[in-house]
């Protein structure tokens, strides 16, 4: 492998980065004509970065096989660029009216949507970690944004101890995977967690690597700084923080469980499913209670984890791409959330009640409806992107065969509406408060458009959107493992305890098998595999036929019950 | 066409959004004329229908999410067709009554409304369950708003109330929609279709638990006992337009949803469950009935005995038989027309002397005469007396229920009765009897917008009463295919 296919494969980050340094250089520039510049130079690389990585495309994998370039990767960082740049928008007048605009603060943004970027790119353990610190460290920074502000530094000190305290679980987590896997290489994951079982290495290590993905992704019972954090943090922070950490955790998931460790699906998917279930029921109820806007968003985005954590704990294809898509969705609908927040104001100071929302419809009907829309779209309701999101999430969970889940979700979305429909119903009742004013903001104004727009678009007509997320968002632990387009064909494989194998029910040999692997492989089937007696030791046959798959390149799912 | 019936209203919310709030009377205007094209395009379809077909007419199907068999599909059939004509006559009249009473907030309550009757419409017409639920849960946003902004004094309550109580039970048929969509797995591909999933073969065990979940979204709207509990602050606390429209429409898709989706998804689960749900009805009709003679109120008297009128169509629908469940098609029409009717006649009142208490009132009819004799035809046909459409749409069901359950008939006709007596006890405190209002002076009789609210409505209870076959045509044999179809399914089973 050539360098310079190399640096193609991370070209988008290039740019970003490059990106990073020309803020911080025309920051020095003299004064006025530096700053003004500063938003255009932040969406220009990110828009330059998003046109790379929707020309480049699938490029599989590059740097020894460490970094990748899929479909996930594509849309993941679509998804990453398109954050950053909605949050660079929103931050601009916000920044000049606390005068707090500094080139440093949008080389800070670039940097942890670079971050996210490489965690929805890694296929490898350090990579996802060096992702995560990448993501973690300028969105410390940034909630200590606002210098005067004791809350904020509080936020900044709050968020950077815990945070330091999960990457040390993460990083630990990865010490273990590797002594179990003997690589950090996802593919090197996958080969020990398809061959060997789960052994104590390998299951304190992905603990331990789920603890640390949960408390960047604020699942409960990890969400504890969340609300905090949410609070004291400047808003347009705020705002960016409760989407870009969840892209980056949530991309990171993706490549790790129904990725690399698709073959121990039986093990990690209670786990989730038990975390995605506290983290809904808990986010919701207690979003109830609130009584300051920047509170409620903070367990609205909370319980949103629960939900997008639904698309990982399936664990399929479907899981996926539905997760995916509701990322996409989550995006638009909170900040343009927090947009609408961002454009009142009461005596100077944030308008964070939300009595302060009273009223407001008759004064400025068009953001009492902006905000109805993503109300009713955070909480499920059609004709909103935010109702398609939680359907095909919904699809996803039972679809693999996880009841549970999706009842609890869908009953903790009638508890949402009450909090969610609270909002506009206020907006569009009583009478104003006095001293909450609407300032002026058209970067602001031009989100909350492009964001209402999008919910509404996607909620009506999200057939386009739907078919790019399918196509590109399956999860690839290997690069040798290809998407699988529309229903994949499957090969039913059994081994049994004395190393007879039987495909779909009929006795195979090995050659035949290798040789249905290879036609398989050609129409994008999968292959589904069950040993008996998996407690015990894998006759020679089992490692055979699992070699074989791989060597097929073939995806490979591994079922606890008998097919008949 | 469907589309049209089913998108004019939503054109005409945004040429009303369009408006300066300013001009309330152009915004009125606007809407009306809105709802008055999409009741045209109705009549229309009223006429070129094909009676003589079972099947589902004017199909457009478009793709929506081909990936996963989600596609528009939009068609009407016999009973849908009787229960948009409803909707899109009831539509007018409900914005028309809005012209007195709505002041505040013209250009939202407009919208409101339109909004409402795009999601009425396209829930009636949707053939694929995907946009079936969307246009149901629709239905609950603009409703949530009319009764929380427009709404009486405990409007909060009421229009919360309202939201979680149908919302709870209808997201559990969103699960069961998609356990539906994975379990069927039809020769052709995954698919939201109706039509498609109906011939599903779907595992018993399974089929009992997604009727469940259907049946319980539908039997919180209709409502059946003891699932009714958001009805009366609901009602009570809507403005009158919304109240109509609650009573003569939403109720109504509940009991749709019955026929169409539990009825027509799980034949065999329905057959198995329908014991307990007739009984449920029964206890439904009493239950209203009793409790609509206790209440002082005027307009809560009005909607417990909608709980009481909506037994009896569950009633009928749950018989399995022709006749009733033609009687309970034809009630549920009647029942829209004459409670959406007693509704306006509390408006009426209401708007007066700003009292709902019965107490308040007495002798009125002395004063209001125009307005008397309107009252007793819409309740003599609410209690159902012969020649007016109340007396058609009972009689079938209680025919038909009789004919396979003469018990059950026998204690629902106890509902009659107790309906003429706290209807007619209703009309004697408000209306007869000494003059007891304070404010005499503002009892005037109806004027002739109030009056034109009437005229439909009155005309239909005699066309329904007197004449009802153009009706019982249009849907018989839709009905008979239902009926059919479940005893064939039926007879499957215990084979």
């Amino acid at each position: 492998m050539t360098l310079a296919v190399d640096l193609r494969i991370i070209l988008p980050e290039l740019i970003v980065a490059a990106a990073v340094i020309v803020v911080l250089v025309v920051d020095l520039l003299p004064r006025e004509r530096g700053r003004r510049a500063l938003v255009p130079l932040t969406i220009a690389g990110l828009a330059a970065a998003a046109l790379a990585v929707l020309t480049l495309g699938e490029r599989g994998a590059g740097f020894d096989g460490t970094y990748v370039r899929d479909g996930a990767t594509v849309a993941l960082q679509t998804i990453a660029l398109l954050g950053a740049a909605l949050a660079a928008l929103l931050s601009q007048s916000y920044l000049r009216r606390w005068r707090l605009e500094r080139g440093e603060y949008y080389a800070l943004l670039l940097s942890a949507c670079l971050g996210a970027m490489v965690m929805a790119a890694g296929a490898d353990l350090i990579v996802l970690f060096l992702g995560l610190e990448t993501l973690s460290i300028p969105l410390y920074v940034m909630a200590a944004f606002g210098r005067g502000n004791v809350r904020s530094q509080e936020a900044g000190m709050k968020y950077f101890l815990l945070g330091s305290f999960s990457t040390a679980f993460f990083l630990y987590g990865v010490a273990l995977l590797y002594g179990a896997a003997g690589g950090t290489g996802l593919s090197a994951l996958a080969r020990a967690a398809a061959g060997g079982g789960a052994g104590v290495l390998l299951r304190a290590g992905v603990a331990l690597l789920t603890i640390g993905l949960a408390f960047k992704a604020a699942l409960v019972p990890f969400h504890a700084w969340a609300p905090d954090v949410y609070e004291g943090s400047p808003l347009p922070v705020t705002a960016y923080m409760s989407v870009i950490a969840k892209v980056g955790a949530f991309a990171a998931a993706l490549r790790v469980f129904p990725g690399a460790l698709a073959a121990l699906g039986g093990q990690w998917t209670p786990l989730l499913s038990a975390l995605a279930i506290t983290t809904m029921i808990l986010g919701n109820l207690v979003a109830l209670a609130q009584r300051s806007m920047k509170r409620l968003l903070a367990y609205s985005s909370i319980a949103h984890a629960g939900y997008l954590l639904m698309g990982v704990a399936a664990g399929t294809p479907d899981g996926a791409w539905a997760m995916t898509f509701y990322l996409a969705v989550y995006l638009f609908m909170t900040l343009g959330a927090f947009a609408v927040v961002l454009l009142l104001e009461r005596a100077g100071e944030e308008a964070d009640a939300i009595e302060d929302y009273t009223g407001l419809g008759a004064r400025a009907p068009w953001l009492a409806g902006a905000m109805a829309i993503f109300m009713a779209s955070l909480a499920g309701m059609p004709p909103t992107a935010g109702f398609i999101g939680k359907f095909y999430l919904f699809n996803a969970s039972l679809g693999a065969g996880q009841v549970a889940v999706a009842v609890v979700a869908a009953l903790s979305t009638v508890v949402s509406v009450y909090y969610y429909l609270r909002v506009p119903y206020l907006m569009f009742s009583g009478t104003p408060r006095p001293g909450v004013a609407i300032v002026s903001a058209p970067g602001v104004r031009f989100t909350i458009l492009a964001a209402a727009a999008a919910v509404l678009l996607l909620g009506i007509l999200p057939g386009p959107l739907t078919d790019a997320v399918r196509t590109t968002a399956t999860p690839r632990a290997e690069d040798r493992m290809r998407p699988i387009p529309g229903q994949p064909e499957i090969a039913k494989v059994k081994v049994t305890a004395a190393g007879e194998i039987s495909l779909n029910g009929r006795p195979v040999t090995l050659e035949e098998l290798k040789r249905e692997f290879l036609r398989l492989k050609q129409v994008g089937g999968a292959v589904w595999y069950h040993r008996e007696n998996p407690a015990e030791d894998p006759p020679p046959e089992a490692m055979a036929v699992i070699e074989a798959v791989a060597a097929a390149g073939l995806p490979i799912r591994l079922v606890e019950q008998d097919f008949e | 066409m469907l589309s049209w019936a089913i998108f004019l209203p939503t054109i005409g919310a945004a040429l009303v959004m369009a408006v300066p709030r300013e001009r309330t009377t152009l915004l009125r205007w606007l809407a009306l004329l809105a709802s008055f094209a999409t009741l045209a395009v109705v009549v229309r379809l009223f006429f070129i229908f094909d009676p003589a077909s079972a099947q589902m007419q004017f199909l457009e199907r478009r793709a929506w999410v081909p990936a996963l068999g989600i596609a528009y599909v939009v068609g009407v059939d016999g009973i849908s067709l009787l229960l948009v004509c409803l909707t899109a006559m009831i539509f007018p009249v409900a914005l028309l009554s809005s012209w007195g009473p709505i002041q505040d907030k013209v250009k939202e309550f407009a919208v409101a409304m339109l909004i409402l009757e795009t999601a009425t419409v396209g829930t009636f017409l949707s053939v694929d369950l995907v946009l079936f639920y969307v246009f149901w849960e629709a239905v609950l946003i603009p409703m949530y708003f009319l009764i929380g902004i427009w709404g009486g004094s405990n409007r909060t309550y009421a229009a919360v109330k309202f939201i979680l109580y149908t919302m709870a039970a209808s997201v559990l048929m969103l699960v069961a929609i998609v356990a539906l969509y994975l379990a069927a797995a039809p020769p052709g591909g995954r698919t939201f279709d109706l039509l498609v999933l109906q011939e599903a073969a779907i595992p018993l065990a399974l089929a009992r638990w997604l009727f469940a979940a259907f049946t319980l979204a539908f039997a919180v709207k209709v409502p059946v006992w003891p699932l009714h509990t958001w009805l009366p602050d609901a009602h009570v606390e809507a403005p009158t337009a919304g109240s109509v429209i609650l009573a003569a429409i939403l109720l109504k898709l509940g009991a749709y949803g019955f026929i169409r989706f539990s009825l027509g998804l799980f034949p065999e689960a329905a057959v198995a469950a329908a014991p307990s749900l007739l009984v449920l009805a029964l206890v439904g009709i009493i239950y209203g009935g009793v409790v609509s003679w206790a209440q002082p109120d005027l307009k809560r008297l009005v909607a417990f005995s909608s709980v009481s009128h909506l037994g009896f169509v569950t009633l009928g629908i749950f018989a399995f038989t022709t006749e009733a469940l033609q009687g309970a098609l034809l009630q549920m029409v009647n029942h829209g027309i004459s409670t959406g009717g007693l509704f306006l006649i509390v408006g009426v009142l209401y708007d007066r002397l700003h009292s709902r208490q019965m107490a308040d009132y007495g002798g009125v009819a002395a004063l209001m005469p125009r307005f008397a004799a309107i009252f007793v035809i819409v309740l003599l046909s609410s209690a159902a007396l012969p020649a007016t459409g109340g007396f058609v749409g009972e009689f079938l069901i209680l025919l038909g229920v009789f004919r396979r359950h003469p018990a059950v008939a026998a204690v629902a006709v106890t509902g009659v009765v107790l309906s003429a007596i706290y209807l007619l006890w209703a009309y004697q405190r408000v209306m007869q009897g000494p003059l007891a209002a304070q404010h005499q002076e503002r009892l005037v009789d109806v004027g002739a917008r109030e009056t034109l609210l009437f005229v439909p409505l009155i005309l239909l209870i005699f066309w329904i009463g007197i004449y009802p076959s153009p009706l019982l045509r249009r849907s018989e044999a839709s009905i008979r295919g239902v009926v059919e179809r479940l005893e064939r399914r039926a007879a499957e089973v215990r084979r």
